[in-house]
């Protein structure tokens, strides 16, 4: 009875439907006119900003587009020695020379590291990056990603340091560029985070004082040098208290005073969102009977961690930058290899080059974390949504 | 007319309990047995120390002298005993304190589920025959946040039912509620009330207190003043104080 009805019913219909006249506002209170006029010109103030500002931006656009691009040289002739860069120097920072980028990002992104090995490094960023990405999608936050974490970390590990599998060993001082970047920054967060939750933890803990003591004196003894210090700590007087002929490797330590030190600046935040839950979550847990870990899991922990997701990943990707600063210990991360690539004589005074390459490369990584958390915030407050 | 339980099974024995806060003296010689089954209302003036006292049944609060035992167990600092009043008593507030990033179903579930070992599909089919019984099964997949204040307080009741506690405590169930949503958190502590659990109910509605309480006590300052049957309670007030409270709350209404 339906289908008739309804197929005769939409025949008939057609012939009536009235024109969607009206289901727009008028271009005046919509549109992209509307828009320019009410954000771009709604006073004579506000118009003469926008022209001046216009102006300046496009010039601005205009020169780097000509420099980048226009003017640009993208190759020279020769390589290594006996590499020919006039060419570059003849425009005299009239376009930049991306032919130092071609010449020398193998180096950027390895470092030191055997020329005819540096597929293993190249893997382990690959593999990093393929981590992220899979630790970012809620449909793997299960229990076998803590395995994936040790199967990939352990595989990056024998892929860096090599010497099995007919691998040539290569020692860590050999490492660079990237791959050492994205190790200490991925090693340093991953272990400092678990450090942060359960110094937190034990902060606010009222029944065991001596813990809250030690956990006291750790944020603040940490936090209260500065980065630099503790690597300096880590590379020079740490080795002078070890047994003779004991000697652990450079970047370990270097790793070591990562963890700790980002590990007492994420402790405050996460302190941060467990102040911010109101008591009666904790006694609602309690009054049911949950254990303190049960409640610290299930309760306390999924609000905590999900309040402070902002400055979380504020120090999160502080500290992917901070990294940089083991430089000053010798360690060849991303930015020191970048800084090492001009030294050469034939590339020297193009560092705005590779500088611009660099900061290319913190930034893809940065603002991928910054996206990911706006998403992950989004996500994780559904319930708020009524 | 309802007997005063003569059940000599006490579920709760306050034994000249104390509480200070500070040099606050919040509970003072407080002493009160609960029978089995016995429906008991505690008002009194805000600052009385009623919800402190409740709130040490389960030891949300700390006593520092006399006696409190629950279901046949000493509240001491013994964390098993503890463990297992707090499996035995379920516990109502003010505030609800539903869990805003669990939906209503987990929300009744992870008790019984981690506490009790229950199986999930067990746990959710207890939890889906509370939240029947308090009215609100359709909700089971909404979060609290999408629930007016009347139903979360029902919600927060099956999850408490969910438990299978011996007793439950309410404290001032429907204080933060709006006037038309108070009736619907009553009926359904009535509903509680017939099926013949132990309840302790703080609250300032003097009409469910007529209706289903075995015996009313006033508390003023930190103790308790007077105890009795509610229809005598009422009607012949032996304490000015209990007269000037009575007073004031029927004034407010």
């Amino acid at each position: 009875m339906t289908p008739p009805a309804s197929a005769a019913a939409t025949t008939a219909d057609t012939i009536h439907v009235p024109a969607p006249t009206r289901e727009r506002p008028p271009a005046s209170v919509y549109g992209p006119w509307a828009w320019l006029r009410a954000n771009l010109f709604s006073s004579w103030w506000s118009t003469a900003f926008t022209l001046v500002f216009g102006y300046l931006l496009i010039r601005w656009a205009l020169g780097f587009f000509n420099w980048a691009v226009i003017n640009a040289i993208w190759s020279v002739p020769g390589t290594g020695q006996q590499v020919d860069t006039s060419a570059c120097r003849a425009l005299e920072g009239a376009g930049a020379c991306w032919a130092v980028i071609g010449e020398k990002y193998r180096f950027i992104l390895f470092g030191l590291y055997p020329y005819d090995e540096q597929w293993r490094p190249a893997i382990c960023i690959a593999l990093f990056i393929g981590l992220y990405i899979v630790s970012a999608m809620r449909r793997f936050w299960r229990k076998e990603l803590g395995l994936i974490w040790l199967g990939t970390l352990t595989v990056i590990g024998i892929l860096m340091w090599g010497g099995v599998f007919g691998m040539e060993y290569v020692p860590q001082e050999k490492w660079g560029g990237l791959a050492i970047t994205l190790i200490l920054a991925t090693f340093g967060l991953a272990f400092a985070f678990p450090l942060a939750v359960l110094v937190a933890l034990g902060r606010r803990s009222t029944k065991m004082p001596a813990v809250k003591m030690l956990c006291v004196l750790y944020v603040e003894l940490i936090r209260g040098v500065p980065l630099i210090s503790l690597l300096f700590m880590a590379s020079v007087m740490f080795p002078l208290f070890l047994p003779e002929g004991m000697n652990i490797d450079k970047l370990l330590r270097a790793q070591i005073a990562i963890i700790l030190f980002a590990g007492a600046y994420l402790a405050e935040v996460v302190r941060g969102g467990l102040q911010a839950l109101p008591k009666g979550q904790y006694e609602a847990a309690d009054a049911l009977g949950l254990s303190y870990w049960q409640r610290t899991g299930f309760i306390i922990l999924p609000q905590a961690l999900t309040l402070v997701i902002p400055p979380l990943v504020n120090t999160f990707i502080g500290f992917f930058k901070d990294t940089s600063l083991v430089l000053i210990i010798g360690i060849f991360d991303l930015l020191t290899a970048g800084k090492t690539a001009i030294v050469e004589p034939a590339w020297q005074g193009f560092g705005v080059e590779v500088y611009v390459f660099v900061a290319l490369i913190y930034f893809m990584f940065c603002f991928a974390m910054s996206k990911y958390s706006q998403n992950l915030e989004t996500e994780l407050n559904r319930h708020r949504r009524r | 007319m309802q007997m005063p339980a003569a059940n000599p099974e006490a579920a709760i024995i306050l034994d000249k309990v104390n509480k200070w806060y500070g040099a606050m003296h919040v509970l003072r010689d407080v002493s009160l047995t609960v029978g089995t089954g016995e429906r008991m209302v505690v008002c009194g003036p805000s600052g009385s120390g009623k919800s402190t006292m409740i709130r040490c049944i389960n030891r949300l609060e700390e006593h520092q002298e006399g006696r409190i035992v629950v279901d046949g167990t000493e509240l001491t600092g013994d964390l098993r005993s503890l463990d297992k009043i707090r499996s035995e008593v379920g516990m109502v507030f003010q505030s609800f304190n539903l869990f805003p990033h669990l939906t209503i179903l987990e929300n009744c579930t992870l008790a019984p589920i981690w506490v009790r070992k229950m199986p999930k599909a067990d746990a959710e089919e207890l939890a889906m025959s509370y939240l029947t019984r308090v009215k609100i099964p359709e909700q089971a997949k909404k979060y609290p946040g999408q629930l007016s204040g009347g139903q979360q307080q029902r919600v927060a009741i099956a999850r408490a039912l969910c438990m299978k506690p011996k007793i439950m405590l309410f404290d001032e169930p429907t204080s933060a509620l709006d006037p038309e949503m108070i009736k619907e958190v009553l009926d359904t502590m009535v509903g509680l009330a017939e099926s013949g659990m132990t309840m302790v109910v703080v609250t300032h509605e003097m009409g469910f207190a007529r209706q289903v309480a075995d015996r009313v006590v006033f508390m003023d300052r930190g103790e308790i003043v007077e105890v009795g049957a509610p229809t005598e309670m009422f009607e012949n007030p032996k304490t000015d104080r209990f007269k000037l409270f009575l007073s004031q709350i029927l004034r407010g209404h």
